[in-house]
């Protein structure tokens, strides 16, 4: 053995291996065992093997594969938004394939090899392994949003992501090679250690680059303007995927948008006012146009884009306090937008579901329980205490206070007023709208259960006991790379 | 802005060398044609239909397990060259690669996509 070996530490990638591993072995295992509940649990164990792999690092961040892997707390905290998202996505998904009759192994693999991309996406601190780590996520991101392949509209919900997402990933590519042509590197310490000594045309093209990044990563986040497949992609694809969609592309897409911004290109203060306008778009456009929609699915798209507004906040006031705030929004996100997304799952493993809000009236007296947790769900997204929603919204107003930018928060808040509209919306109809005809009913799998539950408690409890939550976010912050 | 210019005399010359070539062969080639001289294949094979005909999706599936191997191949080049630095590890870690590769296979034999029906 030679010296190389010191620097390759495999057990800073073990979580990724793991399920990647098993990701591979749901694929061969598919064409031999016949009972698919054993795969989805395969996967399931899996990413609890990873989570378990991925946890004893917490408070030892450290470097490896020739610093091109940092597997530090900030990467452990979004490998656990990841991991619950899969995971739960997993739970929830497997009665609504098999409803629509698309159940397959490959399912549960491309979820997870998807996974994997995310976790490569947020444990580094290399534009070229942040692009890698993109592309493995997207993909089976791809093949997901087309997995009903006799529906027409997740058809196009395919095509149409994977256009928009290549197109993206052209740009951000096109971006990262104009900032490795200003500054030599592709590693976002060395950016960030020698801006002193870049030149002022050289900086010029380190601005054109970072802007083009941030576009690529823009679509992939859904910041308005780049937004135009969210509604249609969200209603197209099978609704859990889209719940899938909603939460953990999205995750990772800021963690790499976090570490970039607020760490490697921390010093150019011109993007700020960039990050801005972008903020305010999103946000208002995303909340504006989710008032118009009918269908449910289509709705959460638009609500989607405005909680990017909301993160976008957070990466525009810039600093370690939001970062922390961003992170734990994200995690608290990850709980009530899954958990909304159950519950229509639930609704529409009925194959005559439209997922239209109005199919919701007589909701409440059919099932008083699905009834009582979408009720939850929508006041968190809306952002009423004692929800996680509500706290996630009130660190990242009050950083960005703190750091100067009121107006930003301002406009914030209304557009908090604006969304509590179409989120009541939905608990109106299905409380109190007197119902045409009798709710058809729907039967829970004890998975299903196991997720409301869970995602339930999590709105709960990050909402009334956010201190050790935010505390863990802000423990992976201050350890930075 | 002397740097550009050598670029736009660099354009020039090239443009110019090409028209050149095409209007020097033009005045000195004998000029003969005749049908079986102006089809579209040399090959002799004979061009029926225009190139806008369906093909079988099954030549798609053949195509990307062809493409795979490819890329193995491309990789396997440089890592046998500069195998003589790197030693055992980049044994272990090749071995893994084309493990993955083989995984693929097995999974598309598996499924089907190696035969032709």
């Amino acid at each position: 053995m030679d010296l190389k070996l010191a620097t390759i530490d495999l057990g800073l990638i073990a979580p990724e291996i793991i399920i990647a591993a098993v990701a591979m072995l749901i694929l061969l295992l598919g064409n031999v065992v016949r009972r698919r509940t054993i795969l989805a649990y395969f996967g399931l164990f899996g990413l609890v093997a990873a989570l378990l792999t991925a946890l004893p690092r917490w408070g030892n961040p450290a470097s490896g594969f020739y610093g091109m892997v940092q597997a530090d707390n900030f990467a452990i905290f979004f490998k656990i938004i990841f991991i619950i998202a899969a995971g739960l996505t997993i739970l929830m998904a497997r009665r609504y394939l098999i409803s629509h009759e698309i159940e397959s192994p490959e399912f549960y693999a491309l979820l997870l090899f998807s996974a994997v991309g995310m976790m490569v996406m947020a444990a580094t601190s290399d534009l070229v392994v942040i692009f890698l780590g993109l592309e493995i996520m997207s993909v089976p991101l791809y093949v997901m949003a087309a997995f009903a392949r006799h529906d027409v509209s997740s058809n196009e919900a395919g095509i149409k992501y994977f256009i928009m997402g290549a197109f993206a990933s052209g740009i951000l590519i096109y971006g990262i090679a104009l900032v490795y042509g200003a500054t030599g590197t592709t590693d976002l310490r060395r950016i960030l250690a020698d801006w002193g000594f870049f030149e002022m045309h050289s900086q010029l093209f380190l601005y054109s680059g970072a802007i083009l990044v941030l576009i690529g990563f823009g679509f992939k986040v859904a910041a308005v303007p780049f937004h135009m497949w969210v509604p249609d992609v969200y209603q197209g694809a099978p609704t859990p995927v889209t719940a899938f969609f909603s939460v953990a592309p999205k995750a990772a897409g800021f963690a790499a948008l976090l570490r970039i911004f607020t760490y490697g290109f921390a010093d150019m203060s011109q993007l700020w006012a960039i990050l801005w306008i972008l903020a305010v778009l999103t946000m208002t456009v995303g909340n504006i146009l989710a008032i118009f929609q009918d269908n449910i699915k289509r709705m959460l798209a638009y609500s989607s884009i405005a909680h990017a507004g909301y993160i976008l906040v957070a990466l525009t006031a810039g600093g370690d306090g939001a970062v922390s705030s961003a992170a734990y929004y994200l995690l608290a996100y990850t709980f009530f937008n899954l958990g909304a997304f159950a519950v229509i799952t639930l609704i529409d493993t009925r194959n005559s579901s439209t997922a239209q809000i109005d199919e919701m009236q007589g909701l409440s007296g059919r099932h008083p329980f699905l009834a009582a947790v979408l009720a939850l769900f929508m006041f968190a997204l809306a952002g009423f205490p004692p929800t996680a929603g509500f706290m996630g919204k009130f660190y990242i107003f009050s950083e960005a206070i703190k750091n100067g930018y009121i107006g930003l928060a301002i406009i914030g808040v209304m557009n908090s007023f604006v969304s509590v509209y179409y989120y009541l919306r939905v608990v109106v109809v299905s409380f109190f709208a007197r119902p045409n005809k009798e709710f058809e009913a729907v039967s829970y799998t004890p998975a299903i259960f196991i997720v409301l539950v869970i995602t339930a408690a999590g709105t709960l409890i990050l909402g009334i006991l956010p201190g050790y939550w935010l505390s863990l976010a802000r423990a992976g912050i201050f350890q930075f790379l | 802005m002397s740097e550009y210019l050598a670029v736009l005399v660099f354009l020039g010359v090239g443009i110019g060398m090409v028209l050149f070539t095409f209007f020097l062969a033009r005045l000195i080639r004998p000029a003969h044609p005749y049908k079986a001289k102006n089809q579209s294949y040399e090959s002799a094979e004979k061009p029926i239909g225009d190139a806008w005909v369906q093909f079988n999706n099954r030549f798609y599936i053949f195509a990307l397990m062809f493409v795979v191997f490819d890329v193995e191949a491309v990789f396997l080049f440089p890592w046998a060259v500069a195998f003589g630095q790197l030693g055992l590890y980049a044994l272990i870690e090749m071995v893994i690669f084309i493990a993955v590769l083989l995984f693929g296979l097995l999974y598309a034999w598996k499924k089907g996509v190696l035969k032709w029906v």
